[in-house]
């Protein structure tokens, strides 16, 4: 029998269970190594080289290098994890979770103070908010990107 | 003999502990958050317990993939400040209180709940700043602290009744503790909040503050809600609410005891991803 997985239908929204923990594993063990000063100081000066010590997918490989966190949340990685790459590169929680959205810096940290991202129309897959996979990226970038595609 | 006298609710956002240790507390962005715990200080200050048992959730620092408890109670001598990659937080460290601690443990490991016993732990933001909330910047905290350590990292987590029951056991090992220490129980994490993906920055202060509402009258009822409507309306991180049932089931009234009081409420958007929230109840 299959598990209960209630959250799939979430948008723009991935659990971190336990099958996203088994694909994970090397990819947040890596990014767990970051917490030593000698470790960040390794990765810094040959990243490619010091991932190919880790049993990481090219895939997750990849993401980290791009620092594209969708994309390494997709591969198994969790954010409280990928929270030490950001360490390394010196952004604070705010510059990643945002980098998530397509927002800039500014407008993510604007959507915060007036109040955060709304619910409405982001519970479930297919209804119309912000979050949903046929409005990203957010912010003016994706806004321009969509209008250029819709024309 | 010892007793809970009264249980503290708050978020642990780390952007509060660096605004604070970076003395940015009076910027127009941080100074309402921080206006939200004026009355917390003077309380606390009034009514410094002998003991705090602080529910908080690791966040991948002492705890990696490696070993994933549920539920771990610290019982060492002390606790370092943890480096979570941005240097340790420049606050003191943490002491225990390794007799009450592996006393509740015996005690609520016989009540059907198979704790972790950890004798070694960094401690993160988690149990650093809602100290910082409630004691300021002392050169050393008020009293010995026992860290208690919820996963809520990797799905599933406990559920939100299993944790009130867990608060109940602890209520009833630590009255069973011969010395008449005052014991305050902490439960922190949430509010609503999201920090992954493209929904990341997701707030609901509805959902939030009937949750502040629900959790004062009818916390048992509350407790019973489900992990996926933390998820939908509260934002993936949402569901570190759990960790205040803990808290909420180690007051007088679980067991038919008299409601607790009210002393205090705050709730703010944003701090960083964040909405904060914060309750202190007293028993009667």
């Amino acid at each position: 029998m299959s598990l209960d997985k209630p959250y799939l239908d979430v948008p723009g929204t991935t659990i971190f269970d336990a099958d996203q923990s088994r694909k994970g594993y090397w990819l947040n063990q890596f990014c767990m190594s970051l917490m030593k000063a000698e470790n960040r100081a390794r990765f810094k000066a040959g990243e490619r080289a010091y991932l190919d010590e880790w049993a990481m997918t090219e895939e997750q490989k990849l993401a980290v290098l791009a620092r594209d966190l969708n994309r390494c949340i997709a591969a198994g990685g969790n954010i409280y994890f990928l929270a030490k790459i950001g360490a390394t590169d010196g952004k604070s929680f705010q510059q990643m979770a945002g980098s998530m959205t397509g927002m800039t810096e500014e407008e993510y940290r604007n959507m915060m103070i007036a109040g955060g991202r709304s619910v409405e129309g982001n519970r479930v897959v297919g209804e119309h908010g912000d979050a949903q996979a046929d409005r990203q990226p957010q912010g003016a970038v994706g806004r321009a990107a969509n209008l250029k595609a819709g024309a | 003999m010892a007793k809970i006298t009264a249980s503290v609710y708050t978020s642990h956002v780390p952007a509060i502990g660096a605004a604070l240790d970076l003395g940015k507390t009076h910027e127009p962005y941080w100074q309402p958050v921080f206006k939200g715990y004026e009355y917390s200080k003077q309380w606390m200050k009034d009514n410094t317990p002998d003991v705090i048992f602080l529910v908080f959730n690791d966040h991948a620092t002492a705890f990696s993939l490696e070993m994933i408890p549920t539920f771990a109670i610290g019982c060492a001598a002390e606790y370092k400040p943890a480096d979570e990659g941005w240097g340790p937080r420049p606050v003191p460290r943490v002491i225990g209180h390794p007799e009450l601690a592996a006393h509740i443990a015996q005690s609520v490991i016989q009540s059907d709940f198979d704790l972790t016993i950890v004798n070694k732990m960094d401690v993160d933001h988690g149990l650093t700043v809602p100290l910082s909330l409630m004691c300021g910047q002392p050169q050393a905290w008020p009293c010995p602290v026992i860290p208690f350590a919820v996963n809520v990292v990797q799905y599933p987590v406990p559920s939100g009744l299993r944790c009130y029951n867990l608060g109940r056991a602890i209520a009833h090992a630590v009255k069973s503790f011969d010395a008449p220490l005052k014991v305050q129980i902490w439960g922190t994490g949430g509010m609503s909040h999201q920090l992954q993906g493209p929904r990341a920055g997701l707030i609901n202060r509805e959902f939030d503050n009937a949750f502040l509402d629900r959790l004062v009258t009818e916390p048992k009822a509350l407790a019973a809600t489900p992990h996926i409507d933390y998820v939908r309306e509260a934002g993936s991180e949402g569901i570190e609410l759990v960790m205040w049932f803990v808290a909420r089931g180690a007051m007088a009234d679980a067991e038919g005891g008299a409601a607790p009081t009210v002393k205090h409420r705050f709730y703010h958007v944003p701090a960083s991803n964040t909405a904060v929230g914060h309750l202190i109840l007293e028993n009667n």
